[in-house]
């Protein structure tokens, strides 16, 4: 595991080599290269700004206005007849829809559990293993002006909904209860 | 579909709001989020110009061409209408290496750069049979190192943090095979209605 670790941070300063020898060698004007292309990351940071904060406003109305705990409430004992442990239940709804609600939620079982326990290592396996779907969406169809999504949408929170299963099933299995 | 989900998502809190009584939070929240968009905002011009920049050199120096082209025969199933030596294929493979290695902030740059490219091959503002591929690759987010979980787990004295990287892989690797198999069948549905 350490050698996945150790690959992670040599990574970028080796990418960043790599590129700017690379580069050089092939006589790119390297520097104004390197300008010109963040000029574009300026534009896109600001015209993703309202992207943003449309969708983050909107969340914070539902977590805020406590609907959020109310309808994971609500929806613990159906999920948990399904063999999903309740304490994760809030997990696994939040994870979609709030990247940093989702963290603070995984955090807190850690923190009450313990990073050792079932629920800490299911709740730590299931945090890493997908990402926030309404971000990414935001994000990226909002950087490039896609104003009609398709089944994208269906197709990511279907694949949410794959990766909380597969979580508890790998997790019941290697670590048990 | 994203205008039904955000116009609920306000509607049902304000709603719920009214007899929760929970007003002045939300009231707090709409400010406080709406400062915190902004901050998330600024924060990625530092990684946007960073990531933009380089990458703009290694478009130049034929870098992602060279990517690609190793990666063609697994990808070119996944994207069939890019064309391999184009190079939104070079920002889409890019952005699939920056996931696995968990370099998030490298990731996003590279996958808005992959929109783009997709977007010039397109040439509409619909979600095209490629951006919605992407999308549900970007979701289920392949990740070799979930670094901000290990982090955490460290914090909290875990006796090893890093126990749970073989258990998020396997379930990483079946939520992502997962969503490029529902890919397909809404994608063979969207044909069929046509």
């Amino acid at each position: 595991m350490s050698i996945i670790t150790a690959i992670s941070t040599w990574l970028i300063p080796l990418i960043i080599l790599l590129v700017l020898v690379y580069g050089t060698y092939k006589r790119v004007p390297t520097y104004e290269a390197f300008v010109e292309g963040g000029k574009e990351g300026i534009k896109m940071a600001f015209s993703l700004l309202p992207f943003l904060l449309g969708m983050m406003v909107s969340i914070a109305i539902f977590r805020a206005s406590g609907a959020m705990e109310a309808i994971v409430e609500s929806l613990s004992p159906i999920l948990q007849t399904l063999g999903i442990p309740g304490e994760i239940v809030p997990l696994a709804i939040t994870r979609p829809i709030s990247g940093t609600a989702a963290l603070a939620i995984t955090t807190d079982l850690i923190d009450q559990f313990g990073p050792d326990s079932f629920i800490g290592r299911l709740a730590s396996t299931m945090q890493g293993s997908t990402d926030t779907t309404l971000y990414i969406l935001t994000v990226y169809f909002g950087a490039v002006g896609i104003k009609k999504m398709g089944d994208a949408l269906k197709v990511g929170l279907f694949a949410d909904l794959i990766g909380i299963i597969a979580s508890i099933i790998v997790c019941t299995y290697v670590f048990g209860f | 579909m994203v205008n039904l989900i955000w116009v609920s998502l306000a509607v049902i809190g304000i709603v719920y709001a009214m007899w929760n009584g929970t007003m002045d939070e939300v009231n707090e929240a709409i400010f406080k989020s709406a400062d915190e968009a902004v901050m998330l905002s600024i924060s990625l011009i530092s990684v946007l110009v960073f990531w933009l920049g380089l990458m703009r050199i290694a478009e130049e120096a034929g870098l992602l061409k060279v990517l690609s082209r190793l990666f063609k025969p697994v990808f070119k199933k996944i994207f069939p209408e890019v064309p391999s030596d184009h190079p939104a294929m070079g920002y889409i493979l890019s952005n699939f290496t920056a996931n696995l290695f968990g370099l998030g902030n490298a990731a996003t740059p590279l996958g808005i750069k992959a929109m783009n490219e997709m977007k010039k091959l397109s040439q509409s503002d619909e979600a095209s049979r490629s951006m919605i591929t992407f999308l549900a690759l970007n979701t289920s987010s392949v990740t070799l190192v979930p670094t901000t979980v290990i982090a955490i787990r460290m914090q909290y004295d875990s006796v090893s943090p890093t126990e749970i990287v073989g258990t998020t892989i396997i379930a990483t690797t079946i939520s992502t095979l997962g969503a490029l198999i529902i890919d397909r069948l809404y994608y063979y549905k969207r044909v069929r209605r046509k």
